[in-house]
């Protein structure tokens, strides 16, 4: 039983929490004029990064809010998690850019 | 039956108290502190069971955990299979017989209990040996909480099966002082009987502690028989010892063949002679311990047989003693049946075997090396490394939170052990920024004598012309060198593909005697370094646990949390019949006496139609939204437009994913012009209230807005049929009921003495309808008052299946069970509920996508049973025929499923509801439903079948 | 009219609880006015309309007027009165933090609590409750949404020395967990049925 850190509650069971995918996946501005094809990438493509991922969590059982981490996908290893509004850039941008769905 | 081999005196059981107890019928006795396996062979059995595959006579081996012979199955005081006769405790009255291989489980329910207790320390340590009780005094002494955890029944490890002394003293004397010291420590939890069987992220250890099993009958049935311990440490140190290394021969499974160290533990814990003439097979020197305890004790051991050429610095001493010591010579194979009567012993040098002679003995000891238990430190994900001199794997790194001591650690003296034991645990408290123990005096242990170094030798070549189908490798498998040569044969090189092709290592024991054999022999006939074929990987549970254990407390009404309304006492003295609805427990129907579901549900589907009826409908998700923004976030998340909904009155909405399929609906009332409160489904609640938070923490954390759950908050109660606003009206005189000053869609605030009352005109039956939301403190109360108020016309209760068939004649969609996940609201027919003034909502985008254009898409729609009879399985398929009435060649194309299906008082037939391709289109066709083997035809209509055009929702 | 009566959750459950011995006892708390005030920016103002300050550190609680307030996020808590009813909690809550921007929201009879008193209460709470209820951890003033069994719960620690607890529970949930806290406490219980 992994224990993961809450920003706010501090270190919990991982059962507390629920998993969102993949971070930094924005709604589109204006969805009706993106093309069908960007428009599935925004529903359906995520990336599956071995190593370090930025993903979005939710201490469901407990604030009950959404945080930002980045974990190793080999080793299960938090190496941050982020508050949303935390005044400090988000170092949780994963190392490369994420495919552009316009490209 | 007597016990000729117990010893005169000595080893730690109570001779004052004598237990019986039953094996394969027999009676026999023992005393406390005996395990079922020292009991037994103080009566002089070695043979506990026959081989799974084999049938070959099996016995007691080891003392402990890792033997592979002695398996048993208990049938009192509670069936059980497949325990090791070895690490079963014998109380009075314990009844159980050898298992050849599998066992039988309990016909009958356990009524034992079982829990789970988590538990937060500083420093865990894992194991009572000499190096474990160090490390935990070190750590109790600096105030940390500490636990320590053993799997046996007193601690002390290895020192209970020998004859070490500290400080010029027993050393069982320092064990007894330390835990006398450990339990005046107030932050120190010390379990015996306890297992760490799985050491996983984070400090977390899994531990199981036996509490009653060594009481037999006299358990007391209020404490919980097994616990799983969750124990969650800032650090661990393990100090689980080392498992004895058998070496392999021919027909070393015999009965009477049993690692050395066994033999003294049995000796000195047990007061148990394992034999009357022994000979002993070592490749090191700790056998010498052995032979000669045996020797002093009487046993008449027959030779040492040292596989070293130049033997041990110990050979003098057991000349000494008269016992004899044959130097560079191995035990090639045993004889006898039912135990071993001989060992065949050889000269062996540059790896061949010479010619040999037979020397007789009822007891074999062997002693092939020691094998770290590295166990726990390799499921923490720790690397191991091959040690060439001690041909064992050590721990190849240091963990974070996870350190190795002792004989685990590859440490193999006593003196070395402890001073051991103390470095980890000031190491580990030094990392947690406690502050070690300035006094932590080590007990001083005698110097030991330098030993040889030791040789690794896995196998005995196989003269006995059995071609090694008869030198086992895992007893438990009846696997062999054979069975390993087989598997490189046919060119498996890895190890985990050989442990798979040959079973080894995959019997209960998990390897524990097997699997370093296995690697190294592997090695040997790919001829490769073991390091490279290194060993398979180790997982959880070190020693099998029950599934009671791993339950615990959540079974029976535990098993899953029952939820109900606050009227759930009244439902059951009304005698509903519940369904689970998710975790809520929901009345089904309230039948009469004599009535089975479909009259009862009739009656209470005609009530409502034609009278009154009143459900309990409180399960329905309640979320509050209030804050300037609020109607924008509904915009953004319901299909259709909620911000232009007036504050009084009520919508329905739905809820879409992005890729534009129902995930939810509901009504909404607005409260005011900056509240509002949503009714999602019964088992949607917690999930919508989750996807709005989610869109606005991470997506629009600027709308100034807030979502709470209010599903406990409000008992809502729909009073239904063309008589409830007689019921309302009657029991509410001071609010009009008139269609025109409470319209349909509408809710209006209220009280009954004093408790605030709201009502709402919300329709999910089609019927003239109102809606009662209490507090529900006051649930019960305003429940019966609308009954004592509906008495006059006849007020009928009634449950979902009611519901159901209300709202299915009427085609409103339960979703979750007319839809999938699949499904859009146009394919609901729902078109009208999604707004086209909208620039956009979640799920809009999706809906202009090809996929959702497919004028074939499954859409939902009525089904008519042309036979007025057969009420169509919900789940069934549909399919349609040839215009020759024939059904198409298979594989028969499928259109479709039965979502939802009733018997209908109102249509006086059987209905259904299904997603059918291209639904719409077929209104009018028949398709066909097969219905137990026989194609039931039925015609497609639309969804609505009661009362199209919504004539009744105003009374 | 006869005044309406109202029904706790838990009613049947009385006998039970009241049998156990004062090691490990629980009683039910009686109905109180609670409400979820939600406020993004506490400061001296938010005291000063609230009449008291809302705790602002995670895992906490503080006494709140004739009740408690209780965190439960970083803009969200959960505060309680023995004076008002819940009417009255909303409606004064609501106008005190309308005007900078909060909301608040009756939550009376969305939750029930519990109180549990005693010397082992602790290591009943511990069979199913993973987090860390060490005095030295969870002294008085702590609180916790997490698990205990199955059923997500509000904890608050009320003493220093792990003896006294308040357990809020969602109430379709309270018999539930009454039934998990009587078969956890059953050990500690010296006249046991079975």
């Amino acid at each position: 039983m992994q224990l993961i850190e809450c920003p706010w509650c501090g270190p919990r069971e991982e059962v507390e929490f629920h998993y969102g995918g993949q971070a930094h996946v924005p709604y589109p501005d204006a969805p009706a004029e993106v093309s069908d094809e960007e428009w599935a990438h925004y529903v359906f493509f995520r990336d599956n990064t071995k190593g370090r991922f930025a993903e979005r969590w939710c201490h469901s059982a407990g604030c009950r809010r959404w945080f930002n981490a980045v974990r190793d996908t080999t080793t299960y290893r938090f190496e941050r998690v982020q508050r949303l509004d935390d005044p400090e850039p988000h170092a949780t941008e994963p190392a490369r850019a994420r495919r552009s769905t316009a490209s | 039956m007597t016990s000729p081999f117990r010893t005169a005196e000595g080893g730690r059981i109570d001779r004052g108290t004598t237990l019986e107890f039953t094996f394969d019928g027999q009676t026999h006795t023992g005393h406390p502190g005996d395990t079922l396996a020292s009991a037994l062979l103080a009566s002089g059995r070695h043979q506990v069971a026959t081989s799974v595959k084999l049938g070959r006579p099996r016995g007691i081996a080891a003392a402990w955990a890792e033997d592979p012979g002695g398996l048993v199955q208990i049938e009192e005081p509670f069936p059980e299979p497949m325990l090791l006769a070895t690490t079963v405790e014998l109380h009075d009255g314990l009844v159980a017989h050898g298992l050849p291989g599998q066992g039988r489980l309990a016909e009958i329910s356990d009524s034992a209990r079982y829990d789970a207790v988590h538990h937060h320390v500083d420093v865990l340590v894992v194991g009572a040996g000499p190096a474990g009780l160090t490390a935990a005094l070190t750590a109790a002494r600096s105030g940390a909480r500490v636990a320590l955890v053993d799997e046996q029944s007193e601690a002390g490890g290895s020192l209970l099966g020998g004859t070490d002394r500290l400080d010029d003293a027993p050393a069982l004397e320092w064990v007894a002082a330390a835990v006398a010291e450990l339990a005046g420590h107030p932050e120190v939890l010390h379990l015996q009987r306890t297992t760490a069987f799985g050491s996983y992220d984070d400090g977390f250890v899994l531990a199981l502690e036996r509490r009653t099993d060594h009481l037999g009958t006299a358990a007391p049935r209020h404490v919980s028989r097994q616990r799983v311990w969750r124990l969650r440490a800032r650090s661990v140190v393990v100090a689980t010892g080392a498992h004895e290394r058998p070496v392999v021969f021919a027909d070393n499974d015999r009965p009477g063949t049993m690692l050395a160290g066994a033999a003294r533990t049995f000796l000195h814990r047990y007061g148990v002679l394992p034999g009357r003439q022994a000979v002993v097979f070592t490749t090191n020197d700790s056998a010498y311990d052995a032979a000669l305890d045996l020797h002093r004790a009487g046993v008449a051991v027959e030779a040492v047989v040292d596989a070293r050429p130049a033997g041990s610095p110990r050979r003098e001493e057991c000349e000494r003693a008269g016992i004899r010591v044959l130097s560079g010579a191995v035990v090639t194979a045993t004889q006898g049946v039912e135990r071993v009567t001989h060992a065949l012993v050889a000269p062996f040098v540059d790896g061949q075997v010479g010619a040999g002679s037979a020397i007789a003995c009822d007891l074999l000891l062997v002693s092939g090396g020691w094998n770290p238990a590295v166990h726990l430190f390799s499921q923490a994900r720790g690397r191991l490394r091959y040690d060439e001199a001690l041909g064992a794997f050590l721990p190849a790194e240091e963990l974070d939170r996870l350190s190795v001591t002792g004989a685990a650690a590859g440490v193999l003296d006593l003196a070395g052990c402890l001073a051991d034991g103390q470095r980890v645990a000031r190491a580990a408290l030094t990392a947690l920024a406690v502050a070690p123990p300035g006094e932590d005096r080590l007990p001083t242990a005698p110097e030991p004598v330098v030993p040889a170094a030791p040789l690794v030798l896995w196998r005995v070549p196989d003269t006995s012309g059995a071609d090694g189908n008869t030198s086992f490798v895992d007893l438990q498998r009846d696997a062999t060198v054979a069975d390993i040569a087989r598997a490189v044969g046919a060119g498996l090189r890895s190890i985990e593909h050989i442990k798979r092709y040959t079973t080894i290592g995959t019997a209960h024991d998990q390897g524990k005697t097997s699997g370093v054999l296995a690697s190294g022999i592997t090695a040997e006939l790919l001829g490769v370094p073991v390091q490279a074929t290194g060993t398979t990987t180790f997982r959880p549970p070190y020693t099998p646990v029950a599934f009671a254990a791993l339950a615990g407390r959540d079974r029976g009404r535990l098993f899953d949390p029952e939820r109900v309304t606050s009227l759930h006492d009244w439902h059951v003295a009304a005698g509903a019949v519940f369904e689970d609805v998710g975790q809520w427990k929901r009345p089904r129907h309230y039948p009469r006496p004599g009535e089975d579901m479909e009259t009862a549900v009739l009656r209470e589907c005609a009530a409502a139609r034609t009278g009154v009826g009143i459900l309990d409908g409180s399960t329905l998700g309640k979320i509050d939204v209030q804050g300037p923004d609020a109607a924008v976030l509904l915009d953004r998340l319901y299909t259709n437009m909620m911000s232009s909904l007036k504050v009084g009155s009520v919508r329905y909405g739905v809820m879409c994913g992005v890729d534009g399929m129902v995930i939810d609906d509901g009504t909404v009332l607005r409260l005011a012009e900056d509240r509002f409160l949503l009714l999602t489904t019964t088992g949607g609640a917690a999930k919508v209230l989750d996807w709005m938070e989610e869109w606005a923490q991470t997506e629009w954390p600027d709308l100034r807005v807030h979502c709470t759950s209010v599903t406990e908050q409000w008992n809502t109660f729909p009073v239904v049929g063309p008589r409830s606003r007689d019921v309302i009206g009657a029991l509410f005189p001071q609010v009009d009921v008139a269609n025109e000053a409470f319209p349909f869609m509408t809710w209006r605030d209220t009280a009954l003495d004093g408790v605030p009352v709201r009502l709402a005109r919300i329709s999910f039956s089609g019927e003239l309808a109102f809606e009662v939301y209490v507090n529900p403190w006051y649930g019960v109360a305003v429940w019966e008052r609308l009954l004592e108020a509906g008495r006059p016309y006849g007020i009928t209760p009634y449950g979902t299946e009611t519901m159901h068939v209300l709202r299915a004649e009427k085609g409103y969609p339960i979703i979750g069970q007319d839809t999938d996940g699949t499904v859009t609201p146009h394919d609901l027919g729902m078109a009208w509920a999604v707004s086209k003034k909208k620039p956009d909502f979640v799920g809009k985008r999706s809906f202009a996508r090809q996929a959702n254009q497919d004028p074939l898409r499954k859409q939902l729609v009525g089904l008519l049973p042309v036979d007025r009879r057969t009420v169509l399985p919900e789940g069934s398929q549909i399919v349609e025929l040839h215009p020759d009435g024939q059904l198409p060649p298979p594989p028969v194309p499928m259109l479709g499923h039965v979502t939802s299906s009733y018997r209908s008082a109102e249509l006086a037939r059987p209905f259904a509801l299904a997603l059918v391709k291209g639904g719409r289109s077929r209104i009018g066709d028949t398709v066909h439903v097969p219905v137990n083997g026989t194609l039931v035809p039925a015609e497609v209509t639309g969804s609505v079948l009661v009362d199209p055009e919504g004539a009744r929702r105003d009374g | 009219m006869a005044e309406l009566l109202g029904t706790h959750p838990l009613e049947a459950w009385s006998t039970a609880l009241e049998r156990l011995p004062d090691t490990v006892g629980i009683t039910v708390e009686p109905f109180v006015a609670m409400a979820v005030v939600r406020l993004g920016a506490v400061g001296a103002a938010a005291s000063e309309a609230l009449g008291a300050d809302l705790p602002t550190m995670p895992n906490t609680w503080a006494q709140h007027g004739t009740g408690r307030a209780v965190w439960l996020g970083p803009d969200e808590w959960l505060l309680s009165s023995t004076t008002e009813t819940p009417e009255e909690l909303e409606g004064r809550i609501r106008a005190a933090v309308l005007p900078l921007g909060g909301s608040a929201t009756d939550v009376s009879a969305q939750r029930i609590g519990l109180r549990l008193t005693g010397a082992r209460l602790r290591d009943v709470l511990a069979k199913g409750c993973s987090i860390d209820l060490h005095p030295r951890v969870f002294g008085r003033g702590s609180s916790a949404q997490t698990l205990l069994g199955q059923a997500g719960v509000v904890l608050l620690a009320l003493s220093g020395a792990g003896d006294d607890f308040v357990v809020l529970v969602r109430s379709s949930f309270a018999g539930y967990l009454a039934d998990w806290l009587l078969d956890a406490a059953l050990e500690f219980t010296p006249t046991h049925d079975s």
